[in-house]
């Protein structure tokens, strides 16, 4: 907690192995008109110092509420029910409004999709990254421009020196994310979460970005949570991925397991949805059905309605995530059968 | 070869950015520039590039929601460069448009029959006729008739879609233009709909223009596909030419840049420096010189012409892949 500001292109930090974030049993619910909804639960994770963790799910799978929950921003409506969230030895779930306050940008930082609206259209890009740096260090004014206009240098914005002067609309979107990143960057954070981070970015401009968050990763080790739709992402810069559909997590693994031998029905046809740039399939693979809503989530698996692979009990009976390798976790009921093939509807 | 349906020469759009008090225009933005096209039945044109690089003013252009500065569109033989509104109304009958959002695009206060309908009784088809029809569409495109009472609010976002679909459908056009038809959905629903849309094409011998950002999807759905930058089609190409051997540097790092769902091909992502330039004020020579790996002095003089470097493989590019003219 007392940490002090170094250089921030002081290489000087440790890497790989240790636990940064534990996250158990998670569930969250929201307050609606319609009563008490939950829309996460049996969320468990970690994340390991200077690894990059994937959170892979379509809209409304509830990847971007455990994200939210783990800054504790889930606003008025919004109940962390069960659930433990450790950040490096603190229970974040005990602390006070305060202390979070202390926590957010310094521990643990965030990026969201548009820049646009996370950026304050009437500030100088450089006021608003000095603001963080005064706000957690105290820093003066003098320092914190200065140390501004470094932290732009740091995540490749030419003529940094200059740019500190911009207003937000004075950039173009890949720059505008640059400074997102930048402000996030200011206090050397242990962890990053970045949601849907290059989404609204074009295709190479998000090839600049993600090799950006990867060279920060590696430089100052710190651990990334990247949510995200985009299996493509996923696979060229993440270790790990954990798949989440309908509130629940279905499957977690190394990325080279889980791109080639899905155990979980949803992972597997998830992937064989998606149109290939290298190849031209005639047919793509189809999930028949949409994805449920948290008012009407399906008894049993939330995924047997749409499964090709669904048997009786799984209308009934809720499978656990279950470990099937030391590092590799489905929830399916059927993944301790022999011969399953998920997916293949047989 | 058979008689294009649709052919586009050398089509320009430029708007006014700023004018002077009494509107003579002081600057303009050319966002298409000097493209040309050809459509055949039954043929699906993709339309593939970042943002800002005017696909979709091109497909509004072909649609004649914008008049054209320059250039000509002949449809179906006949010249619609220059017909007037009530023209333009009559030949809707055969070119129909897919929108992106399937949200913003369907009213509201209407009926999923009335939606659907609209183009009918434009038409002339009575009500009864209109709902039979209405009815036949909405199976085509896997929606259940007895829903057509509905509004748009009671559908998800991917059977949104269908009743958009099914709206351009219902008239039986020649040509659906698809601006960003699945880029607001969901994979497994946006593989629901491109699957949709090549059955329905194989059915109705209908020809598609599929604009997109996403390559993977232009890919899946295209014969033949074009690439924009900056206004202007860099590249034309069948759909496996221009994936298996890009000629234009632009192609081959737009390609290149696209994370496969495979940790196991690592391919080498040829990383483009810098933004796209500002259309306002386009660089000089070839548009791509100011990002380009392969630029070189002639590049920032000349500006390269469209020039058929294979059969039916278009390039506008002084240095090729193939390296004809070296």
């Amino acid at each position: 907690m007392n940490k002090t500001y170094q250089s921030i292109t002081d290489p000087g930090c440790e890497r790989g192995g240790s636990t940064l974030l534990q996250v158990d049993d998670l569930m969250i619910s929201f307050t609606t008109l319609r009563g008490q909804l939950k829309v996460v639960e049996n969320v468990s994770f970690s994340l390991q110092r200077g690894e990059i963790v994937g959170l892979v799910g379509e809209s409304g799978s509830g990847k971007s509420v455990t994200a939210l929950a783990l800054m504790r921003l889930l606003g008025q409506e919004g109940r962390i029910d069960r659930g433990t969230i450790n950040l490096d030895g603190q229970d974040i779930m005990s602390l006070t409004a305060a202390e979070m306050l202390s926590i957010r940008g310094r521990e643990v930082a965030m990026i969201f999709q548009e820049p646009m609206t996370s950026l304050n259209p009437v500030y100088t890009v450089g006021f608003q990254i000095a603001e963080i740096l005064q706000e957690h260090f105290g820093m003066s004014r003098r320092e914190t421009m200065k140390k501004a206009a470094d932290l732009l240098k740091l995540v490749g914005i030419p003529d940094a020196q200059q740019r500190i002067y911009d207003y937000p609309h004075q950039l173009s979107g890949g720059m505008r994310q640059r400074v997102m990143i930048a402000m996030a960057m200011a206090c050397e954070p242990k962890i990053l979460i970045a949601d849907e981070p290059t989404t609204a970015l074009d295709v190479t401009i998000q090839a600049q970005i993600l090799d950006l968050i990867n060279d920060l990763r590696s430089r100052f080790g710190t651990a990334v949570l990247l949510i995200t739709h985009d299996m493509g992402v996923i696979a060229s810069i993440a270790q790990r991925v954990i798949v989440m559909y309908a509130g629940r997590m279905v499957e977690e693994g190394p990325v080279q397991d889980i791109f080639a031998a899905p155990r979980h029905p949803y992972t597997q046809l998830l992937l064989r949805t998606i149109p290939r740039v290298k190849q031209k399939l005639a047919r793509l693979e189809v999930i028949e059905g949409t994805t449920p809503s948290p008012t009407h989530f399906p008894p049993g698996c939330r995924f047997h309605t749409r499964c090709p692979d669904a048997v009786d009990r799984c209308s009934s009976e809720q499978p656990a995530l279950t470990q099937i390798s030391p590092t590799h976790r489905v929830a399916c009921l059927r993944s301790d059968e022999p011969h399953f093939k998920p997916g293949s509807g047989k | 070869m058979t008689t294009p349906l649709l052919k586009v020469d050398s089509l320009t759009k430029e708007f006014v950015v700023e004018q002077s008090l009494f509107g003579k225009p002081l600057q303009t933005l050319r966002a298409v520039d000097d493209v040309s096209l050809e459509l055949h039945p039954g043929e699906t044109l993709g339309i593939v590039g970042e943002s800002g690089c005017g696909k979709t003013t091109l497909g509004r252009l072909i649609l004649r929601l914008l008049d054209p500065t320059s250039g000509r569109i002949h449809f179906k033989g006949q010249d619609i460069t220059d017909l007037s509104r009530s023209e333009v109304r009559e030949i809707r009958r055969y070119l129909q448009v897919v929108f992106q959002d399937p949200y913003s695009s369907l009213n509201p206060r209407l009926r999923v029959v009335d939606i659907i309908g609209e183009p009918l009784t434009n038409f002339g088809f009575s009500n009864s006729q209109a709902k039979k029809r209405v009815a036949e569409v909405m199976e085509v495109v896997g929606l259940l008739p007895e829903w057509m009472a509905r509004f748009p609010h009671a559908f998800s976002g991917g059977q949104r879609q269908r009743i958009g679909i099914a709206r351009a459908l219902s008239i039986e056009p020649n040509l659906i233009v698809c601006d960003e038809a699945v880029s607001a959905l969901d994979v497994s629903i946006q593989a629901q709909i491109l699957n949709l849309f090549q059955e329905i094409q194989k059915k109705l011998q209908l020809s598609l223009i599929f604009i997109t950002h996403n390559l993977g999807v232009v890919r899946h759905v295209s014969d033949r596909i074009a690439v924009m930058y900056l206004g202007q089609v860099v590249e034309l190409a069948s759909e496996n030419d221009l994936f298996t051997q890009p000629q234009h540097p632009y192609t081959k790092a737009l390609i290149s840049a696209v994370p496969e769902p495979d940790p196991a091909s690592k391919s080498q992502r040829i990383t483009l420096e810098g933004e796209i330039p500002s259309p306002v004020n386009p660089p000089s020579g070839c548009y791509f010189h100011t990002r380009c790996p392969r630029s070189s002095e002639l590049c920032r003089k000349k500006r390269p012409k469209m020039e058929e470097v294979l059969p039916s493989r278009w390039v506008r590019c002084h240095f090729p892949e193939t390296g004809l003219r070296s």
